[in-house]
């Protein structure tokens, strides 16, 4: 029986489906049979982020409305034999499907699958709501900033009454230079707030962009720090202890990291 | 603390309904957080033929807007039908000093942690969070969203936290916000707000003993 795992935030754009893609490909990568669940029901993109949009036949609905069995409606990735993508609906409404209904499909799934990636829509309404109910742990995306930082607060709190087990987090578009100005939010800072682990910090990068557009994840190609962010986070989701990444030689910030490394 | 505790929440069945016992030790909140819980979860025992529905929250005295969220709770039970809400006449103890609670966790954006009494919360109140209660905040623990003392109208009640940066403080009636200079020299180590003059202080904390000389602690004074 393999691990169902959601994705989430409370804020919109900050990193959800990005990092789904990128820490499910991470997964596979590494051996496991991965599936990634797309409940972001009207405005789907997980299948866009990995370059399997021709692909799609059947849906997330189709296959709660037994239209299709859960094995018609996976796409298989195309560089990982490991990696299968089920796509969500784009013409219907977050309503189109029930916290029961996905609570079936993950068991179905997990059967199946080492991981169950589930990427979340934003929002702490409906969507959210059934896309957490299928899930056994969390992660918790935010960016160093004051609202960003408000909804994940807000979203572990409902994560904790949906007894959803201690959410890891995940800091996402971290600048250093920012920083340093003043003009963000330091880690620890946001770890300090939130209060729970921190399970990697993902840099700032132009070519997680870049690479969102052509269908590819970072993970599968580049070798820099974003890759490897994502690579550990897979690592410490396995249950490995990895360092955090020094995402800038720095003293105070090495020693910031050694500090973390509790969290690993 | 060698007791057992307590269910929160206790539901009988009687011959012409359902029975709910609130325990009065507990915050409102913590019983709410359960009753919600017991609602929600056994979802198939509740769906059954409308049932009178009587409440009792023991010497508890719940205010209109705990009652509203009680009310609000058992309307996702459609076929619970709230028949009364009963509380015991205030007993010869009720004006004791029910003494400290003390909680411990993290309040988060959204959430609201009631107490009736002098609360000492172990943990952050996180900004977007709510502490309220009827006495004092004790916060041992970064302060930076709002907390209400004395919410109903105690005005020597005060509110302490261990980082004390709220976004606004209550008092009784007074409201005050943090004004935008704070420095952090100024709120660095234990601090504390009180009423005086109808405003909101705020002061280190040794300086607590001057303001309130009733609650000095004294050398060789037994106290108990
Ligand atoms: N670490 C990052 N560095 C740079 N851009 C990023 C990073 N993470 C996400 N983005 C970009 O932010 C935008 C929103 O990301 P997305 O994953 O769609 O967010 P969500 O699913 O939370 O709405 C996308 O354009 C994406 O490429
Ligand atoms: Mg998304």
């Amino acid at each position: 029986m393999g691990e169902s795992i959601v994705v989430t935030s409370g804020k919109g754009g900050v990193g959800k489906s990005t990092t789904s893609a990128n820490i499910g490909t991470a997964l596979a990568l590494a051996g496991n049979k991965v599936c990634l669940l797309d409940t972001d029901i009207g405005l789907r993109n997980l299948d866009v982020l990995m370059g399997l949009e021709n692909r799609i036949i059947f849906d997330l609905v189709d296959v709660v409305e037994k239209k299709c069995r859960i094995k018609q409606a996976l796409i298989k990735d195309k560089r990982c034999d490991a990696l299968y993508l089920l796509p969500a609906a784009q013409t219907k409404d977050k309503s189109a499907i029930s916290t029961e209904q996905l609570r079936w499909l993950t068991y179905e799934l997990k059967e199946e699958f080492d991981y169950v990636i589930i990427d979340s829509p934003a929002g702490i309404e409906m969507g959210f709501k059934t896309a957490v109910s299928g899930a056994d742990r969390a992660i918790v995306i935010a960016t160093p900033e004051n609202a960003s930082v408000r909804d994940a607060d807000r979203v572990i709190g409902l994560l904790e009454k949906e007894n959803v087990g201690s959410p890891k987090l995940i800091v996402n578009r971290f600048r250093s230079h920012l920083v340093k100005e003043g003009g963000m939010m330091d880690v620890d800072e946001v770890v300090s707030v939130l209060a729970i682990d921190l399970l990697g910090v993902v840099p700032d990068d132009e070519e997680i962009i870049w690479a969102g557009n052509q269908g590819e994840p970072i993970v599968l190609h580049n070798k820099g720090l974003a890759s490897k962010a994502y690579r550990n986070i897979a690592k410490r989701i396995q249950g490995e202890v990895v360092p955090l990444l020094v995402l800038e030689k720095e003293n105070k910030m090495v020693a910031r990291m050694k500090k973390w490394l509790g969290f690993a | 603390m060698g007791k057992v505790l307590k269910p929160g929440v206790t539901i009988k069945g009687t011959k012409d309904g359902l029975l709910f016992l609130l325990d009065e030790s507990r915050p409102f909140s913590v019983i709410l957080s359960e009753l919600q819980y017991k609602l929600e979860q056994s979802s198939n025992i509740w769906d059954g033929p409308d049932t009178r529905v009587r409440i009792k929250t023991g010497n508890r005295q719940i205010s209109r807007s705990e009652e509203k969220e009680l009310r609000r709770l058992f309307s996702a039970r459609k076929n619970l039908i709230i028949h009364s809400i009963e509380t015991e006449g205030k007993s010869d103890g009720g004006n004791m000093n029910p003494g400290i609670q003390m909680l411990a966790g993290t309040v988060r954006s959204g959430q609201v942690l009631e107490y009736r009494g002098d609360l000492l919360l172990l943990g952050d109140v996180n900004p977007g969070g709510t502490v309220r209660t009827t006495g004092s905040v004790f916060v041992l623990g970064a302060l930076r969203g709002l907390a209400h003392a004395g919410g109903e109208g105690d005005e020597s009640a005060i509110i302490a936290a261990s980082a004390l940066k709220p976004t606004q403080l209550r008092i009784a009636n007074v409201v005050s916000r943090p004004p935008d200079e704070w420095e952090d020299s100024e709120t660095s180590g234990m601090n504390f707000a009180y009423l005086i003059n109808h405003q909101i202080a705020v002061d280190k904390m040794h300086h607590l003993s001057r303001i309130r000389p009733e609650i000095e602690w004294k050398e060789n004074r037994f106290r108990g």
